[in-house]
């Protein structure tokens, strides 16, 4: 009896080895743009430590940093059309920020405001997905919209490792593939879903290998490799605007700080694993040294750019802080187009319960 | 004017929404080849093409969650789960997501969809195909639930929630999907969501219904008439959230007696809301208890046993026989 029981294994695509020398070809793209994923990286890597500083000032809520997967964000983010639609997931604020979210929104988020979620009206970024991956399945309906009404645009979904235990997940793929719909799945595997391990989400080997049985093509992308990201997600987005339906990518990165600022992950994670994706493959470091190689970066312009970082961090939270309150009553303002007779009693009570607590005030 | 089923009058409203706005599609299991199991959409495939009545693979939460995609991106998606008891795959996608999206988003991104699904009993189905479950949304802000009792509704009703910006759940009594008909204009109309019906007006007691057990409680008003001279007040409530409660307490004010009745189990129904409003507004008009037939707190039972576990006529009769002794 033949029996469906393994696949070939596909090595990782890389393009930069760790210490930064090329070891694949090279994606199409200027000396300038390089400079600029670059900078990205070190921006939004400054504003997770900040931010993570902030949360433990009380200045903002629980925040979960994504320090460590900055690469498999921006890179994959640099292949996207302004107009794209951006389904993500709680982690991803440094692809989103690249792509057009302002910093202050981010922080206003985390810092309980109900405009925190707003995308730039010139961007079809969707609110962050609490329930994980369930953004998956707008993702595919939204990309699904984009053919229906001719649109150039594709969809993309963010997620991680755990989200492909879901049932939303199997779902998502599903539909995509049997409609062939212009999405994108970007799975970036950092190994912790908080406390419990990649080997213990999955059987498999990878998260890639599963595209095959939905019939799909599938990607496995060294994540902390931003050069190869990016030509992996540039080649997703290209067949999937040219009707060549969906690909699921996954990014191997590694999620260097705790799951969000609730959690201490040395309760559950190897120290010397830590380390060693800390001191031995952070995509920063990795991507500076092929930049330097190549004479596109320098000592200066570092030193430079992270005094020049740190003040757009700072002026952001300087934003947000001064950002209006908001008014209480603006929760009953978007639950229906319309506010319905009893829902308009209880505002108006609510309301007046407000004035009369200012006026003891 | 044409007289239609129920479902020929669902099936018109799709077909019109279809024919007037390029953006309405259908998506469902077996909606599209095989008409939909009741044949809803029989035709529409035909008519409209394979991209826009849409036969999906077999998933309730994928049905619904793409719907939500289609939507926000400038769609009016139709989605048809094909029981309502299957509803529960969906849940997360219907209350987490399509609900609250809107608010989410500050207001920057809605899902003008419609979820349609058959409920109700007395048709001698397998498991979970008879449940009445509209309390669980009505306890989820951010969405509408309305439930057509006759034909006429069914079309206008459908039509009003395919234009409505918001989500809607459109249940569908499958029982009285063929039951009888009724005259259906043949154009675009409109049944406002939100908006009760007085089906009779009446002076002792008021009977408050809506979907499967409307046609319970006119004929139960119309023998309590007949052999009692009661004068029952009828409401077919029609839009579940939100719901009417202007026209329920106006009617209480009027009778004094409330009588709800509802195919849903009893605690947490649909029911104990009316009841908490009449009490909230109509305390002092109140001449008895508001009292309420309705399903068991059981699963829904096996066809054998079904009849006798559903509020009829008599039951009706005797919980309103019950409030005129107060």
């Amino acid at each position: 009896m033949k029996t469906y029981a393994a696949c070939e294994p596909v090595p990782v695509y890389r393009v930069l080895a760790e210490d930064g020398s090329l070891v694949g070809e090279a994606p199409d793209l200027s000396g300038e743009r390089l400079v600029e994923l670059y900078r990205w990286m070190v921006l939004t890597r400054i504003f997770d430590q900040r931010a993570l500083n902030l949360q433990r000032q009380g200045r903002i809520g629980t925040y979960a940093p994504f320090s460590g997967q900055e690469a498999a964000q921006i890179g994959s983010f640099a292949a996207l059309d302004p107009q794209d639609w951006v389904f993500t997931s709680y982690r991803e604020l440094a692809g989103v920020m690249f792509h057009g979210f302002p910093m202050e929104t981010a922080l206003l988020y985390t810092m309980g405001h109900p405009e925190g979620t707003k995308s730039p009206a010139d961007r079809r970024i969707f609110p962050v997905q609490i329930v994980i991956a369930a953004q998956l399945l707008h993702a595919v309906g939204a990309g699904w919209a984009c053919r229906l009404r001719g649109e150039r645009s594709i969809a993309t979904a963010y997620f991680g490792d755990g989200a492909t235990s879901q049932g939303d997940f199997h779902e998502a793929m599903n539909f995509a593939a049997v409609f062939r719909i212009p999405v994108v799945f970007f799975c970036q595997n950092n190994f912790w879903a908080i406390s419990v391990p990649f080997t213990k989400q999955m059987a498999t080997p990878t998260v890639a290998q599963k595209a095959l049985a939905y019939g799909m093509e599938g990607v496995l992308v060294d994540g902390n490799d931003v050069l190869a990201v990016y030509a992996a997600m540039k080649r997703a987005v290209d067949r999937a605007r040219a009707g060549e339906g969906p690909t699921l990518i996954e990014a191997v990165t590694y999620r260097l700080g705790p799951h969000t600022t609730a959690d201490d992950p040395t309760r559950y994670r190897d120290e010397a694993e830590w380390r060693k994706w800390r001191d031995e493959r952070d995509p920063i470091p990795r991507f500076r040294k092929f930049l330097e190689t190549r004479g596109l970066w320098s000592e200066e312009e570092e030193r430079h750019w992270q005094e020049e970082a740190k003040r757009r961090v700072e002026e952001a939270v300087v934003r947000a802080e001064s950002y209006p309150k908001p008014n209480p009553a603006s929760v009953f303002d978007h639950v229906y187009g319309t506010v319905p007779p009893d829902l308009a009693r209880q505002k108006a009570a609510f309301e007046r319960r407000m004035n009369r607590r200012e006026g003891r005030e | 004017m044409k007289e239609l089923t129920v479902i020929q009058a669902i099936h018109d409203a799709m077909r019109l929404a279809m024919e007037r706005d390029e953006r309405v599609m259908l998506l469902g299991e077996d909606v599209g080849k095989n008409g939909g199991v009741f044949r809803a959409s029989e035709g529409l495939q035909e008519r409209f093409g394979e991209h826009r009545v849409v036969d999906t693979p077999l998933a309730e939460s994928a049905i619904v969650g793409t719907a939500v995609g289609l939507a926000v991106a400038g769609m009016r998606p139709i989605a048809e789960i094909q029981f309502l008891g299957f509803i529960y795959e969906a849940m997360d996608q219907i209350a987490s997501q399509a609900a609250r999206i809107r608010f989410r988003s500050y207001g920057q991104y809605t899902v003008p969809l419609v979820i349609r699904a058959p409920y109700g009993g007395g048709v001698r189905t397998p498991e979970l195909h008879s449940d009445s479950l509209e309390a669980l949304f009505l306890h989820t802000p951010g969405l509408k639930v309305v439930t057509p009792s006759n034909p006429y509704d069914a079309k206008g009703l459908l039509l009003a929630a395919i234009e409505d910006p918001d989500p809607v759940l459109f249940f569908e009594p499958l029982k009285l999907y063929r039951a009888f008909r009724a005259e259906v204009p043949e154009d675009w109309y409109t049944v406002p969501i939100g908006k009760a019906r007085v089906v009779a007006e009446g002076t002792d007691v008021t009977l408050i219904g809506w979907g499967p057990t409307v046609p319970v409680i006119a004929q139960a008003a119309k023998r309590l008439d007949e052999e009692r001279g009661y004068s029952c007040e009828v409401i077919d409530l029609r839009t579940i959230s939100p719901m009417d409660t202007d026209a329920i307490v106006a009617s209480v004010e009027k009778t004094g007696r409330a009588v709800v009745v509802h195919e849903a189990v009893l605690s947490g129904g649909v029911g104990a809301e009316v009841a908490a409003r009449i009490q909230e507004r109509a305390f002092f008009s109140l001449e008895a208890p508001v009292v309420r037939v309705t399903g068991y707190d059981t699963p829904y039972p096996v066809p054998s046993i079904e009849d006798v576990w559903l509020p009829d006529v008599e039951r009706v009769m005797a919980a309103v026989e019950e409030t005129m002794r107060i």
